[in-house]
C-alpha cells in the first residue's frame, strides 16, 4: 500500500501550504488564421480559438476533481498578434477584442499573446501593435500583452526600449481608474520564453506546435513548510537538498496534470513550468522562503545569495522530475503578489536596487513593482534597458512589469485585489537618462552570443 | 483504478462504519485500511477500487462527506501520491 506518511505530506501541501497547479495555459497558433482581411483574419482567430480550448476548462474541472488537486487558473496563449497585424494590417485594437472575446466565451480569466518580438528591429505589423498596447489593455479584460525588446542573440533593441516605457505610462494612464491595472498586464522581456505558461508574459512562440498544453506549477508554501522543518543548524547543502526534495514531489504532480489534460484535450503535452510563484495568501510567499532559511527580512544583505540557491535548487528538483521542465521554471518575485515582498517594501527593508540584483539570479525579472504616478517615461525606459541587460549577458529571461501609479506617491498603496494584490508606491532614483533613452538604436549583443 | 480515501479529524464513534458504508453504498470496494488515534485525533487512509463504482469521485467525496460532516474528507485518486512521491 502506498505509504501513509506519504499521502498525509500530500494532502498537508494541498490543504495547508496552498499547493496548487497555477495554470494549465493551452498555446494555440494562429499561423493559419492570417489574413491580407482584418475583419476576416479576427472571425478564423475567434473560430480556432473557441473551437480548440472548448473544452479546456470542464476537462481541467475534470481532473481537479480526479487528483484532489486544485487548478487555480485555465488560461490561453497565442502566437504573437504582430503577425497577424502585419499580414492584415487594420486596427491591432480589433484584434485585442476578438482574443477578449473568445476567452470569455471558453471561460478562461487570461489570454496572452498581444505580443510583438522586436529584439532586433520592426517587421510589418509590430509599430502599430506596440502603440495600440495602451488601448488594447483598456478596453478589454482578459487580454495580456507582451514584448520582447531584448535577447543574447540580438542585443536590446533601444527604440523599442524608449516605446515601451511611453506604453506603459499611456497604459498606466488609461486605466487610471481601475487601480492603473491595465500596466499589471503588460510584460517586457529580454530572452522570452516560447512555452512561459503564466501571465502576463505567456505567448505562443512560432516554433511551437498548432496547439499544446503548458501546465504551471507553483508551491513557495509547501517549500517553506520543507525548510521550516529542517534543524536550524542544517548547512545549506542540507536546505539546497530538502527544496530540491520537494520541488520534485511538486514537478511531478504538474507533470500527471499535464499529461493528462494533453491526454484529454486530445493535443501535445508541452512542458512544466516550475515556478515558485507566490499569491498574496499569507505563507504561499517565496519572501518567507528566503525569511525561512535565515535572514530577518527580504533585502537583507545575503538575500541575493539566498535566492541563487533556492532558484537553482528548484531548477535541479523540476528537471530530475520531468523531461519536458520549460517556460521560466525557478523562483518568481512579484512585489505585490507576494506578502513577504509587500511587507519588506512597505517597511523599506526591500528597495528596487536591490530588487534588480535579484533578478540576476532568479527566474525573470522586475515583477509588479509599483511607482510613483509622476515618473517619467524614460525612466521606466532605462529601467527596462537596465534589466535587459542582466538577461542579455547573463543568457537568462528577464523581464519589466511595472505599474506607474497615476496620482500617487511614494508611500501610497495601488489594491489590485485577487491574486495580482497590492503594493506600496516604490521609490525609484529619478536622475535623468533621457539623453541615453534617446539617442535610440541598438546595443550591439555582448560578446557571448557568438557561441557558434 | 483505485482512489485513496482521508479522513481527519476530532475523533468519535463510528466513523470507519459510516465511510465504509458510503462506499458499499456506491459500490467501491474497500482494499486497505488504517487508522491511527492520537489524542482526540482521528485520521484514517483507506484504499479503494473505484473500477465498478457507480457514482464518479465528486459523488463519491459528496457522500461521504455528507456520512460524517465534521470530518475532513478527501478523495483522491492513487496516481498523484505514485507520481509524487516514488521514482
Amino acid at each position: 500500500m502506498l505509504n501513509t506518511t506519504d499521502i498525509l505530506e500530500t494532502i498537508t501541501m494541498i490543504r495547508d501550504e496552498h499547493l496548487d497547479i497555477r495554470t494549465v495555459t493551452m498555446g494555440v497558433s494562429l499561423l493559419d488564421c492570417l489574413d491580407a482581411d482584418a475583419a476576416r483574419s479576427c472571425e478564423k482567430i475567434y473560430e480556432k480559438i473557441t473551437r480548440r480550448a472548448e473544452r479546456l476548462v470542464p476537462v481541467c474541472d475534470a481532473i481537479e476533481t480526479k487528483y484532489g488537486i486544485p487548478i487555480i487558473n485555465k488560461r490561453i496563449s497565442v502566437t504573437p498578434v504582430a503577425f497577424a497585424v502585419g499580414a492584415s494590417g487594420g486596427d491591432p485594437v480589433a484584434f485585442a477584442r476578438t482574443l477578449d472575446r473568445a476567452a470569455a466565451a471558453v471561460g478562461v480569466n487570461f489570454i496572452g499573446g498581444f505580443s510583438a518580438l522586436v529584439q532586433k528591429g520592426f517587421a510589418a505589423g509590430d509599430l502599430a501593435l506596440i502603440e495600440a498596447i495602451p488601448e488594447a489593455l483598456a478596453v478589454t479584460e482578459r487580454v495580456c500583452s507582451s514584448v520582447n525588446v531584448g535577447s543574447t542573440k540580438a542585443g536590446i533593441h533601444m527604440d523599442a526600449v524608449r516605446m515601451m516605457g511611453e506604453a506603459i505610462v499611456r497604459t498606466a494612464e488609461l486605466t487610471a481608474d481601475r487601480q492603473c491595472i491595465g500596466a499589471a498586464k503588460l510584460v517586457v522581456f529580454c530572452n522570452a520564453a516560447e512555452d512561459n505558461p503564466f501571465m502576463a508574459g505567456a505567448f505562443h512562440g512560432v516554433g511551437e506546435p498548432d496547439c499544446v498544453i503548458n501546465v504551471g506549477v507553483s508551491g513557495p508554501g509547501a517549500v517553506r513548510a520543507a525548510v521550516e522543518q529542517a534543524p536550524k543548524d542544517a548547512d545549506l547543502s542540507e536546505i539546497a537538498e530538502i527544496i530540491k526534495k520537494t520541488a520534485f514531489k511538486v514537478t511531478r504532480m504538474g507533470q500527471l496534470v499535464g499529461a493528462e489534460a494533453a491526454g484529454l484535450l486530445g493535443v501535445p503535452f508541452g512542458i512544466v513550468d516550475l515556478s515558485l510563484a507566490p499569491t498574496p495568501a499569507i505563507g504561499d510567499s517565496v519572501a518567507y522562503i528566503l525569511e525561512e532559511i535565515g535572514l530577518a527580512q527580504t533585502g537583507a544583505c545575503g538575500t541575493t545569495a539566498a535566492l541563487a540557491m533556492l532558484n537553482d535548487a528548484v531548477k535541479k528538483g523540476g528537471v530530475m522530475a520531468s523531461s519536458s521542465v520549460g517556460g521560466l521554471s525557478g523562483a518568481f518575485i512579484p512585489v505585490s503578489e507576494d506578502a513577504g515582498m509587500i511587507a519588506a517594501a512597505t517597511s523599506g527593508a526591500l528597495t528596487i536596487e536591490k530588487l534588480e540584483a535579484m533578478t540576476a539570479v532568479c527566474s525573470v525579472g522586475l515583477d509588479m513593482i509599483i511607482l510613483p504616478g509622476d515618473t517619467p517615461p524614460a525612466v521606466i525606459s532605462a529601467l527596462i534597458a537596465d534589466e535587459a541587460a542582466i538577461g542579455m549577458v547573463n543568457s537568462k529571461t528577464t523581464a519589466v512589469r511595472v505599474i506607474p501609479a497615476i496620482g500617487k506617491k511614494v508611500g501610497d498603496v495601488l489594491e489590485f485585489g485577487g491574486l495580482l494584490g497590492s503594493g506600496p508606491v516604490m521609490k525609484i532614483s529619478t536622475i535623468d537618462p533621457s539623453v541615453f533613452v534617446a539617442r535610440g538604436g541598438r546595443i550591439p549583443a555582448p560578446i557571448q552570443s557568438l557561441k557558434n | 483504478m483505485r482512489a485513496v480515501i482521508t479522513v481527519i479529524g476530532k475523533d468519535m464513534v463510528g466513523i470507519l462504519a459510516k465511510v465504509a458504508t458510503a462506499c458499499a453504498d456506491a459500490n467501491a470496494n474497500v482494499l486497505e485500511v488504517t487508522q491511527s488515534v492520537l489524542e482526540e485525533y482521528f485520521a484514517m487512509i483507506m484504499l479503494v477500487d473505484i473500477t465498478k463504482m457507480t457514482p464518479d469521485l465528486a459523488g463519491l467525496t459528496a457522500a461521504i462527506e455528507g456520512a460524517v460532516p465534521d470530518m475532513k474528507v478527501h478523495v483522491m485518486h492513487e496516481d498523484i501520491f505514485n507520481s509524487m512521491h516514488r521514482i
